[in-house]
């Protein structure tokens, strides 16, 4: 098992916002969690960070407890995060940008983990030199992926990667997801509202609903299930 | 004319030092967005580090000045540093998450005991130091006045020069420098990426303390005396600059203590001596009022 969370609560001052998570990603898998809005899916992605840290329960990777490490020393264990909302350094240029993700990486490694940014995200090679907050949201998203993918992760957690994008950048994304998963057998971890995509694209889903696991199984029985289709798929919006 | 040619070597020798300590406030503030209060003492130490060390080399019969220079400029930095690491660790990172003021609190703390500590070990006397790097060129000679621009300055002005340039490259183009802004921007998103944020802030109070303590040095060699209310004052002047160049602003801090350093010397030959604090800490207030994001800061509201 790669990543297992094992019963984790965490909160923000007094709103409980993780209420006993289990949870686990196996090596090679794409895993996707899905949930409405508030549910509690960005800070079970943060609380692996320690950002919140967990109040109780436990989350190891490669089967080290990692529950009380520093975040830093977390993100050390080849675990990168595409966070809710970019998160894009914005005074800092596309290029360093790149270069602030590869900061762990091996030197040598360098220009060829350029160059396949640079493939698959060819807007960014023609704005290396730009201020990455004068990028429409879709080229930041991009950033943020490349930024993430500059680290060599083993596992690659998205939060929302298509959130607010027009389609043409949704498929390119979801398409970047299957390619990095098959070709390079990236383990990924994957949080998306747009729930239809999301499940194709998984081996695995779990649906979450204010701070629990309400419901797991493999993509395609998730969007077979009656539940998930009249909550997340069919136009429905579920109470968080 | 040729009292104003002097008074612009004058006046670019001071900003010079001023901008030098203007960067620690400037830097501090970029990467925790607080002011330093701790930081204007700094100056301060290091002058009398400067004294003691030049008194006790020439006793021990040191002639070499650039020998004894550099000496104490290492031992001024060392220390300094490790009392910039210290504030940050003692007043700064344990408040941090609490209430904005609790931190400054804790750092004016720190400075008045250094004070204490400068004032017991040292005596509230003004200390002269042996006479370093005397002598000038006369650039420029009329009937009743001669410009000079002393070899003290010119050393100012090129150590000065060249730390701004090593730093501003430091701060732009190396991996640490962009791990310094990443910080500046989003500290959390910094520490996601593997970055040891803590040790980052560390080094940059460390790196600010450094600078005010060659700063320091400079000034003595100059002066040729240092006492303690010069030290204190000339921390406020510099904390002056950088608001007034834009607090987080490095070539702002560099502006703001050139612009200051003149406005002293032109003020203090044209208008009064004895009031050119008060044209300082005028500019301070007015600043303050009219323009809190000083002339290169940039403004607190930014498009994400
Ligand atoms: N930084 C924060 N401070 C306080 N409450 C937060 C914070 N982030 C999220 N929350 C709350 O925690 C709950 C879960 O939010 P979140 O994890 O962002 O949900 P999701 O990503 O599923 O939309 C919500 O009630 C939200 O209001
Ligand atoms: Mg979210």
């Amino acid at each position: 098992m790669m990543l297992q969370l094992s019963g984790v609560h965490a909160h923000y001052g007094h709103i409980h916002a993780l209420r006993g998570i289990d949870l686990s990603v196996q090596v090679g898998e794409v895993v996707t969690l899905i949930g409405a809005n508030g549910a509690g899916k960005s800070t079970l992605l943060m609380s692996l960070f320690g950002q919140p840290r967990v109040s109780a329960g436990r989350i190891t990777f490669d089967g080290e407890d990692i529950t009380r490490l520093p975040t830093h020393i977390i993100a050390r264990r080849d675990i990168s995060l595409v966070p809710e909302g970019r998160r894009i350094f914005p005074r800092m240029t596309v290029m360093e940008n790149l270069l602030m993700g590869a900061v762990l990486a091996d030197p040598r490694n360098l220009d060829v983990d350029l160059k396949r940014m640079y493939a698959l995200f060819p807007i960014l090679e023609e704005r290396l030199e730009q201020r990455a907050g004068t990028l429409s949201g879709g080229e930041q998203q991009m950033l943020a992926i490349a930024r993430a993918l500059m680290a060599r992760p083993k596992l690659l957690l998205l939060d929302e990667p298509s959130l607010g994008l027009a389609p043409l950048y949704i498929k390119k994304i979801f398409q970047t997801i299957r390619e990095l998963n098959e070709d390079h057998g990236m383990t990924i971890l994957l949080i998306e509202q747009n729930a239809h995509h999301a499940l194709r694209a998984a081996h695995r889903g779990y649906v979450m609903q204010h701070g629990q696991i309400t419901m797991t199984g493999t993509g395609r029985d998730l969007l077979a299930s009656a539940e998930v289709r009249a909550a997340y798929l069919e136009g429905g919006h579920a109470a968080a | 004319m040729a009292l104003a040619l002097q008074q612009l070597i004058n006046g670019l020798t001071l900003g010079a030092v001023y901008g030098l300590i203007a960067i620690g406030y400037t830097m501090v503030y970029g990467i925790i967005g607080m002011i330093n209060f701790a930081h204007g003492d700094i100056y301060m130490v290091s002058a009398f580090i400067a004294v003691t060390g030049f008194t006790l080399l020439a006793a021990f019969g040191v002639s070499s000045v650039p020998f004894a220079l550099v000496v104490v400029l290492i031992v001024a930095v060392l220390f300094t540093s490790v009392y910039g690491w210290a504030v940050e660790r003692l007043a700064y990172r344990p408040l941090r998450g609490s209430t904005r003021l609790a931190p400054l609190i804790s750092a004016i703390g720190m400075s008045i005991f250094l004070q204490n500590m400068v004032q017991l070990t040292q005596g509230a006397r003004v200390k002269p130091i042996p006479p370093m790097l005397t002598g000038g060129i006369d650039i420029y000679e009329t009937a009743e006045f001669t410009v000079r621009i002393a070899y003290s300055q010119m050393l100012i002005v090129l150590v000065t020069v060249g730390l701004m340039i090593a730093f501003s490259w430091l701060i732009t183009r190396t991996s640490f420098g962009r791990q310094q802004r990443a910080c500046e921007q989003d500290r959390t998103m910094t520490a996601l990426l593997g970055i040891n944020v803590d040790r980052t802030i560390s080094l940059t109070f460390m790196l600010g303390a450094a600078l005010a303590a060659v700063a320091g040095v400079m000034v003595t060699v100059y002066y040729g005396v240092v006492d303690f209310y010069i030290g204190f004052v000339a921390g406020i002047k510099a904390f002056t600059a950088a608001v007034l160049g834009g607090v987080g602003s490095l070539p702002g801090a560099m502006l703001g203590g050139l612009i200051i350093g003149l406005i002293e010397a032109f003020w203090s030959s044209y208008l009064s001596a004895e009031y050119k604090d008060v044209a300082t800490f005028s500019i301070l207030i007015l600043v303050l009022m009219f323009r809190p994001s000083g002339l290169l800061g940039r403004p607190e509201v930014e498009k994400v």
